[in-house]
């Protein structure tokens, strides 16, 4: 078993390709899908880094970042935020929240590996 | 002497020959040669029906009676025409940027459009012009009579009486044929232009004879005209200063403000470079017109009987001469220039009562909601032909009251001032952003009442219309207000005091109150694009919208594609069309296909950026909305600053600030718009972009490398649908879709809706009842179609019921035929009802979805493009959506 | 329809809107200078007309209808001459102007 992230993220097919990227490189990726209940997935099982998408069904990618950084069993945990908005006020109110890493869709596969590494090797 | 059945017979033929000439226009245009119907020459030739009979026939009683003072007349307009830059060409510019149909539409539009000052610039306008329409009823009756006395008839009253009703029917009868033979009014009427063109060409022919022959004829040459100008009444010339300057001004005014001259410099002009044109070539023909006109006047005050009225000398002189064919031609002279005006004038008065008065009307006195475009067409003419006849009518009764008495130029001088009254209007509202319909009201009403009061009512006489007590102390014996003593000033010359204060107090108001009152935003749009039309406007556009689009495109395509690749590009679209030559029509089809080409090039976000450029609305951009919401929100501040605290005050900047929000909530709505589209752009084009990286780096097992490609093509699909969708929705928006008008049963529509959806008769039970299908409709049937594919394969989407029903219920509901949608799915919650119709709106499981939420903006907007509405009816087991079709359609299906 | 000036907007240039151009080649400065032209040939004309109300006029010769006469056709016919020579030169409107933006 490989060190664990989780990416929260509706969209099937960024799904599939993060996943077949990160497990390809040695990860074990969990993926949930829902706003709402992204919380308890995390509680389950903190993950050494989380992938987190801004707009999701139900609730929504800042809103979950806020409650990470309050929960003091998650609040160290990298946070790589993903955007297909790419503004730069996304990109101020994800540092402001709190968030490690921000990435605009779409984003080239090396970029997102290089990244995960970073972000995993980092002293949390 | 000639015989007065010659004349008759003359005139006839003469008659009979303009109405062919004017046919044969028609013709031609009709056919579509109409070049050299829009030539230049042909331009100058019909602004000469600003020489009307009052030229033709009174500038020489006018030089008799008061020497070298007539020619201001003329030196007004020359000014105007030599000075072609400054203001004719923006007129001419924002006529046809505006699609103005007369100078009442011009204020009305500039001013936000407004329906009043339209009807009181119409008001206006026939106030001024009937006695003008009487004074050529009059100077044609009055020539013909000439005739019939020197054939040894003697005329009673109501012979002329009758003369003037039969040209009055003939001139009507004309009118109506040729001019509202086009329902558009924005149609050139090309017959009558020539016919006038022709005419004018007669006139200038028939003056120029008179006075060749009568110089050289009569008086023996130049040296002997001049010397019989030095002793003759009008020997010495002491111009008046006041009057001469003031004459200048009101004939320069009134040439820019008579509805008649307004018709056919702004809204005949058929190519903005006719002005250059007509700026040397027209005052040339006024400077012909007014050459031999105080040598006429001198000769017949030398040789004519004591007592002979002077403004017939142009007939009388050859008459008495025993020149008959001459005075013919002088008579048909005097003929042309008065029927001219009568046709041109009673035809742009007749569109200002038909657009301005009538019209808005008919359309208050409507149920809202209730209208068809048809209708409105036929409204709009029957109420113009109504109106020729009842503004030729208005003129003949005013002759028949006037009794023809007054000397002809009195009458034309009172109205010219009296049309003026429009300039500080017309010129202010297009060089001062700042002025407002309230302005623009409280000066035309202050420069109506002082010319009413000053000129028009004192007109009719001592005692007629006011009684001298009014004259001599003033109304109620107030002073102040003596109608030729305006403020107690006396002494002044009473025209020149007339126009003078009329002027001044018109302006005036339009100024203070325009400073002191606030437009509404539309007044502000509208403003900004009439003074900064060339900012607006590219030169030489043409009408057609269209073409002018596909021609930008063209243009834009060469740059990116290379020249021979773009035109091969167009040419072939074209053909495609059934249209010869390069330029296609600009289709959604085609817009789309040329994104597509171009994004080759430069990539598909630039593309569509460039695309949307070209092919947004041609008027009021969002940019537009914006600056207007700036410039809101300074005022405010303004305003704020000042401590406003009076409830009128503060009532405007209530008015003001909730337009500044709707503002703003517009530009807000597209920034949400815009990040929207970026995130529907993003999306796909990550998995895309992910997956093909995966697909390069190899070392992929097969099976893998199978389906990743599988997504990619998926998702390149979808991309392809936003776009599709998001061309589709802003044509849409923009009101510029042509639509392709056909008839069909709902039952054939339905069917066609059905198999386009793909939907699989086992996922989804489609419930019909044919016999209520059969019903005719009148539509877009494409578009409708588009709606009904839309609505079915929105339920297949969503169908998650043990066995997933459609049922598709067509009836009458209210006098309107609807088509109901009912499915057994989850439905839509109450929350989200509201806003399913929003674009990007999508319910909750996207995935299933697959669309961009696009598609049930488009069902309304494509809805509502065709008069009917698409809605969600709640409460019926499932989704269950109604299509409203458009009335006319039901209509017609019964 | 085509565009009258189609031939003279060169697809290669693009133009900047916004931007205005300092200095012009000959053609454009002579359309210019042209456009100047007709902006003050009103002018002159307004005075040219009303110049005749500064006449001396002591005696019965100097105030002659038929000086006046000849003054004024004459001065219409030079109005008329110089109004056509602009014309010429100043066939098109501003939008053929390929080189700025011009603002009235």
């Amino acid at each position: 078993m490989g060190r664990r992230v989780l990416l929260i993220e509706d969209e099937p097919n960024i799904i599939e390709a993060i996943s077949y990227l990160l497990s390809r490189d040695g990860w074990t990726v969990h993926t949930h899908s829902d706003g709402e209940t992204a919380m308890d997935k995390v509680r389950q099982g903190v993950p050494e880094l989380i992938i987190l998408d801004v707009m999701l069904p139900g609730r929504s990618g800042y809103d979950i970042l806020r409650d990470l950084r309050a929960d003091p069993d998650t609040a160290e945990v990298p946070v790589m935020m993903l955007t297909a908005r790419g503004q730069a006020r996304d990109r101020e109110m994800a540092t402001s929240l709190g968030a490690t890493r921000f990435m605009t869709k779409p984003f080239s596969n090396a970029e997102v590996l290089e990244s995960v590494r970073a972000l995993a090797t980092s002293p949390s | 002497m000639i015989s007065f059945n010659l004349l008759v017979l003359v005139s006839l033929g003469y008659v009979v020959f303009l109405f062919l000439v004017a046919f044969y226009a028609e013709r031609r245009a009709a056919r579509g040669q109409s070049g050299w119907l829009r030539s230049s020459s042909i331009y100058t030739l019909s602004l000469s029906i600003y020489c009307t009979a009052w030229t033709f026939y009174g500038a020489v009683g006018y030089a008799a009676r008061s020497g070298l003072e007539f020619l201001t007349i003329y030196l007004g307009p020359t000014l105007v025409m030599i000075g072609w830059w400054w203001l004719l060409r923006k007129l001419v510019r924002i006529g046809r940027s505006q699609r103005l149909t007369s100078i009442a539409d011009l204020i009305s539009s500039r001013f936000g459009k407004s329906t009043v000052l339209g009807g009181m610039v119409t008001v206006l306008a026939i106030v001024g012009t009937t006695p003008y329409i009487a004074l050529q009823l009059q100077s044609v009756t009055q020539s013909i009579g000439v005739f019939a006395a020197g054939s040894g008839e003697v005329w009673e009253a109501s012979d002329f009486n009758g003369a003037a009703m039969w040209v009055a029917i003939g001139l009507a009868v004309f009118t109506v044929l040729f001019g509202t033979r086009n329902l558009d009014a924005n149609e050139r009427h090309h017959g009558i232009v020539l016919a006038i063109a022709v005419e004018s060409v007669v006139k200038l022919v028939a003056l120029l004879a008179v006075g060749v022959f009568v110089v050289w004829g009569i008086a023996g040459g130049i040296g002997p005209t001049l010397a019989l100008i030095d002793a003759s009444p009008q020997a010495t010339w002491a111009p008046q200063p006041s009057r001469w300057v003031g004459l200048i001004f009101v004939s320069g005014a009134a040439f820019l403000c008579l509805p008649r001259m307004f018709q056919v410099l702004v809204v005949e002009n058929s190519d903005e470079r006719h002005l250059s044109t007509a700026g040397w070539a027209f005052p040339a023909y006024l400077l012909l017109m007014s050459l031999f006109v105080v040598p006429i006047a001198v000769v017949g005050l030398d040789i004519m009987p004591e007592g002979a009225n002077p403004d017939l000398f142009v007939v009388t002189l050859p008459l008495m001469q025993g020149r008959e064919g001459l005075a013919i031609l002088a008579f048909l002279g005097g003929f042309s220039s008065a029927t001219s005006m009568v046709i041109v004038a009673t035809l742009a008065l007749a569109t200002m009562v038909s657009n301005h008065i009538v019209v808005p009307s008919w359309l208050n006195s409507r149920t809202p909601g209730a209208m068809v475009s048809g209708d409105v067409r036929d409204v709009v003419v029957v109420s113009r032909r109504v109106s020729i006849a009842v503004i030729m009518a208005l003129g003949y009764i005013y002759f028949r009251l006037s009794g023809g008495g007054t000397a002809l130029a009195a009458i034309g001088l009172v109205s010219f001032a009296g049309v003026i009254q429009v300039l500080p209007a017309m010129v202010g509202g297009v060089v001062w952003r700042g002025a407002n319909r309230w302005g623009a009201g409280a000066g035309l009403s202050v420069g109506f009442l002082v010319w009413g009061w000053t000129q028009f009512l004192p007109s009719f006489g001592v005692d007629a219309a006011l009684s001298r007590a009014v004259f001599d102390v003033g109304p109620f014996g107030i002073g102040w207000l003596r109608p030729l003593a305006l403020f107690g000033i006396e002494g002044m010359d009473p025209l020149v005091h007339a126009v003078f204060w009329s002027m001044f107090l018109n302006t005036g108001a339009f100024v203070v109150v325009s400073i002191l009152t606030f437009p509404n935003p539309l007044e502000r749009l509208q403003g900004a694009q009439f003074v900064n039309v060339f900012d607006y406007s590219s030169g030489a556009r043409t009408w057609s919208q269209s073409a002018a689009q596909a021609e930008d495109l063209l243009v834009m395509a060469q740059r990116i594609l290379g020249g021979a690749e773009a035109q091969g590009l167009f040419q072939a679209e074209a053909q495609a069309q059934g249209k010869a030559g390069f330029l296609p029509d600009v289709t959604p089809e085609f817009i789309g296909k040329l994104e597509r080409e171009l994004s080759g090039s430069v990539g598909a976000a630039t593309a569509h950026a460039m695309i949307g450029q070209l092919t947004e609305g041609q008027m009021v951009s969002v940019d537009d909305l914006i600056a207007v919401a700036d410039e809101t929100a300074q005022i405010m501040e303004y305003s704020n600053r000042l401590e406003a605290k009076s409830a009128e005050q503060e009532r405007t900047a209530r008015a003001l600030q909730e337009a500044n929000d709707k503002l703003t909530a517009v530009s807000i709505q597209k920034d949400a718009f815009l990040s929207q589209i970026s995130h529907e752009l993003r999306t796909p084009m990550t998995s895309i972009r992910s997956f093909s990286d995966i697909l390069r780096d190899g070392e992929v097992e097969d099976d893998a490398r199978k389906r990743f490609a599988g997504i990619i093509h998926d998702e390149t699909n979808r991309l392809t649908r936003l776009l599709d969708d998001l061309l589709d929705l802003g044509v849409l928006e923009s009101g510029q879709v042509q639509l392709n008008m056909g008839s069909g049963t709902l039952e054939d529509i339905l069917d066609r809706a059905v198999m386009a959806s793909g939907v699989d008769q086992d996922a989804l039970t489609i419930s019909r009842r044919r016999p209520n299908e059969a019903v005719e409709v009148y539509t877009d049937t494409e578009r409708l179609a588009q709606v009904f594919i839309n609505l079915i394969s929105n339920a297949a989407k969503y169908a998650v019921a043990e066995t997933p029903t459609l049922k598709i219920i067509v009836r009458q509901l209210g006098g309107r035929r609807v088509v109901d949608f009912v499915d057994n799915g989850p439905g839509i919650p109450a929350e989200s009802q509201s806003m399913i119709f929003e674009k990007f709106s999508r319910l909750e499981d996207e995935g299933k979805a697959g669309g961009a939420g696009l598609g049930l903006a488009i069902c309304r907007q494509i809805m509502g493009t065709l008069g009917g509405d698409v809605t969600y009816v709640p409460a019926q087991g499932g989704a269950a959506f109604r299509v409203t079709l458009p009335e006319a359609q039901s209509l017609a299906a019964q | 329809m085509t565009r009258p000036d189609a031939d003279q907007t060169t697809p290669e240039v693009i133009v900047r809107p916004g931007k205005r151009v300092e200095f012009l080649d000959r053609a454009s400065y002579r359309q210019r200078r042209m456009r100047d032209a007709a902006r003050i040939l009103p002018v002159f004309a307004a005075i040219m007309m009303v110049l005749p109300l500064m006449w001396p006029r002591g005696s019965e010769g100097q105030s002659l209808t038929s000086n006046g006469m000849l003054y004024l056709f004459g001065l219409w016919f030079v109005l008329v001459v110089l109004a056509f020579a602009v014309s010429r030169v100043l066939r098109t409107g501003a939008a053929e102007d390929g080189t700025g933006q011009v603002r009235e």
